[in-house]
């Protein structure tokens, strides 16, 4: 589903992806974890398209759509999501009428019908118990003065409502009290399914204990130096990332 | 003085005959040569028929206006128009017998309004807004008149006002701008060629909401329309004015005055969603857009100004309330949205006269472009205002860094009770927000629109709900190629 060749890509002229390879099947979640500034999150931007993050070398593949060729909503639309380490407020558009748009945009590129509002409404509203937001939360505008948690819970009402191919998680864990870790795992449980593939980037074993990746890898210092299974995610755990070769920090 | 007498008769007489002239030929267009002077005063009162007293009151208004000066505190720079370049008077076709429904009506007219997206029989059938079209400087058709009539509520031109309820008008007229206000109030009140009158009577609460488009027709004709709006004790009325014009060559001035008095009990909405044409990117060719509008409220009187401001080249204006009763409540809802090479210099002035009067500002402006957008109000709370209060926000977007937000709020409270709240905000569309949009899906202008959309909530909350969506349309159109 997702095929990364030598992926390289700078900010601001500091190069930060050194040639990261990954591949990822329909069905699978793999978990990323790493050192800070390992350059997990411009993982993400890059493959989402954020402006200023610069491709200089690699490719990667969503099925057969080459990612780097095509602009940032194509993208979205073709099944890339991103739920966000620090989602963002915007202050008066409402949670629903922000999503009906996002929705009804990704439809239409499709070839599809708009939804009734009917119908979206019935969806929105299955999301939003499922991951335990008041319906209220419809109604509000888009993260504004949401909690941390709230925040992270309605990332993945969005990713439930878009249906995406392949999602990538930044830290959706951080900051979450247990009970709020349960909620967001659970919603990514109930979402996983044969043609459908996560990334889940997170600093905690505790977020794998709830969500059981098929993969581990560790991306340290702009490239993955470690790939394993479940067990490599318990073994960070114990030992940190100081015995990884590439020496980064601990 | 009998030569004067005969003199003025011959004028008279001669302004009768190309007046009876205009009607029995059906020509095409009654449009008076550029220029001003008081004969075409004069030429104006008659065409319209108009009681003596009318004629006194505008002169009295054009003498006002040559002893004084266009103003110029404004932050906005434009060529001063020439007033001997525009001509005062154009009347549509067959203006002697208006078309009695929108079946008599001009089909070009109609087919018009179709292409602005305000197709008249859509409008009918929505929520039963009755509409008195104001094409060029005379009113053209009016609907749901009958409905109106029931209720005892009066909606009709000015100029039908002043021939079927002259002692109304003259009780009310001037006495919330006076003639001599400013020089644009001057000019309008010595040339204004039509508008709406609204009487609402006691205890009334108009039945639907009273709504008028406007359009400039044709070249060089500059707009001064006059609308006049009463409200009579414990009534209620909402009116919506809406505009929208046709691309242009040349600055047209628009200068329009707007009086609501409003009674003890009663309450004023007044919605507008201005649409002007802009101008070229450079800002050639745009409306000018000098506007006075002010409301008086009485004892527990309420008046709410709400406006939607996208167009014209330059706009100054400034929907005041004089808050002379006890109790009165006066609001005003502002989103101006300036983009190219637009100004707009907007905001309102809260006089607080009455006790415990209260007054709220929501100021929204977002400049995109090279555009210039200033937020200028005053909130005056005079010494025996007792326990008054004014709460005041104004928030700036910005799309791009090229363009300017200003804020000036000027604060006079001379009586220590008085409670004065001021919050102001500049913000930029984040980049953080885009890519959020982006991300979910929505291509860069959607995403645009809809942050500007939700920054505006506040202030399209308070417009009737067609109103609201058509506000919503206009902005995202007005921000088509803002961004990149
Ligand atoms: N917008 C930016 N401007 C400059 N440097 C950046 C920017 N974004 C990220 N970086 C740098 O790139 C490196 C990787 O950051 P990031 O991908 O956020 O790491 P991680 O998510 O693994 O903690 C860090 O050194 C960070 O400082
Ligand atoms: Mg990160």
């Amino acid at each position: 589903m997702l095929s990364i060749k030598n992926l390289q890509a700078s900010v601001e002229d500091k190069q930060i992806l050194k040639g990261l390879n990954l591949e990822v099947k329909a069905g699978e979640v793999h978990a990323i974890m790493g050192p800070n500034g390992a350059g997990k999150s411009t993982l993400g931007y890059v493959l989402s398209g954020r402006e200023g993050y610069e491709v200089n070398g690699g490719e990667a593949l969503l099925g057969e759509t080459d990612l780097l060729d095509i602009e940032v909503e194509e993208r979205a639309r073709e099944g890339l999501f991103l739920a966000f380490q620090y989602p963002v407020e915007i202050p008066g558009v409402s949670n629903m009428e922000f999503m009906k748009a996002a929705v009804d945009a990704k439809r239409e590129a499709a070839g599809e019908d708009a939804l009734s509002s009917k119908e979206f409404l019935q969806r929105a509203k299955a999301a939003c118990k499922q991951v335990n937001l008041p319906l209220e939360f419809l109604k509000r505008g888009v993260n504004e003065g949401f909690s941390g948690g709230e925040k992270k819970r309605n990332e993945i009402m969005q990713m439930m409502l878009l249906e995406p191919k392949l999602c990538i998680l930044d830290e959706t864990d951080s900051g979450l009290d247990i009970d709020a870790l349960q909620v967001v795992a659970e919603g990514v449980n109930s979402q996983r399914s044969d043609d459908r593939a996560f990334i889940v980037v997170t600093h905690y074993q505790r977020l794998l204990d709830y969500i059981k990746p098929d993969f581990v890898h560790v991306l340290a210092d702009g490239k993955i130096v470690k790939s394993g299974g479940p067990e490599l995610a318990l073994e960070l755990e114990a030992q940190g990332y100081a015995w990884l070769d590439n020496g980064a920090e601990a | 003085m009998t030569e004067q007498i005969n003199e003025a008769e011959q004028i008279n007489e001669a302004i009768n005959r190309e007046y009876e002239a205009g009607f029995v030929t059906n020509v095409e267009s009654e449009t008076f040569e550029p220029g001003l002077n008081e004969d075409i005063i004069r030429r104006i009162s008659a065409m319209k028929n108009e009681p003596e007293w009318m004629l006194e009151w505008r002169l009295k208004a054009y003498e006002a206006w040559l002893q004084m000066e266009e103003p110029d505190w404004a932050h906005v720079e434009y060529d001063k128009p020439d007033f001997q370049a525009i001509s005062y008077y154009s009347a549509p076709k067959s203006m002697a017998d208006r078309p009695q429904s929108l079946d008599e009506v001009d089909p070009e007219l109609l087919a018009t309004y179709e292409k602005l997206g305000i197709p008249l029989e859509e409008q009918k059938a929505l929520a039963g807004v009755a509409m008195d079209v104001v094409w060029d400087s005379v009113s053209v058709v009016t609907t749901f008149k009958e409905n109106l009539k029931e209720a005892g509520v009066i909606f009709c031109s000015i100029s039908e006002a002043l021939q079927e309820y002259p002692e109304l008008v003259k009780k009310y007229l001037g006495t919330v701008v006076p003639q001599r206000d400013n020089y644009y109030a001057a000019l309008n009140s010595a040339v204004f060629t039509d508008g709406s009158f609204v009487f609402i009577p006691k205890g009334v609460r108009c039945p639907m909401e009273l709504s008028t488009y406007f359009r400039i027709n044709e070249q060089n004709t500059g707009q001064f329309e006059r609308t006049l709006i009463v409200a009579e004790e414990g009534s209620h009325v909402s009116y919506l004015e809406g505009c929208t014009a046709p691309q242009r060559d040349e600055n047209q001035l628009h200068a329009a005055v707007v009086e609501l008095v409003c009674l003890d009990d009663a309450e004023i909405k007044y919605s507008t969603v201005q649409n002007w044409y802009p101008g070229d990117e450079n800002g050639k060719g745009g409306i000018y857009n000098f506007v006075t509008k002010r409301a008086v409220c009485h004892t527990n009187a309420k008046v709410s100004w709400t406006q939607v401001e996208t167009g014209s080249a330059v706009t100054w204006k400034y929907p005041s309330c004089i808050l002379k009763g006890d109790n009165s409540i006066g609001e005003f809802y502002s989103v101006a949205l300036t983009r190219g090479a637009q100004q707009a210099d907007t905001g309102t002035k809260m006089i607080h006269i009455g006790k415990n009067t209260k007054s709220t500002i929501i100021s929204k402006g977002i400049s995109a472009g090279r555009s210039n957008n200033s937020y200028r109000g005053l909130v005056r709370i005079n010494p025996k205002a007792k326990g008054a209060r004014n709460f005041t926000q104004c928030d700036s977007l910005l799309i791009g860094d090229q363009c300017g937000a200003h804020t000036f709020p000027y604060v006079e409270a001379l009586n220590p009770s008085a409670v004065v709240e001021h919050e102001a905000t500049t913000s930029k569309v984040s980049d953080d927000q885009m890519f959020l949009c982006q991300q979910r899906g929505l291509d860069a202008e959607k995403a645009v629109s809809m942050i500007v959309n939700g920054f505006c909530k506040e202030v399209f909350k308070e417009l009737p709900m067609e109103f609201a969506v058509e506000a919503g349309k206009l902005l995202e159109i007005s921000l088509e190629g803002s961004v990149g």
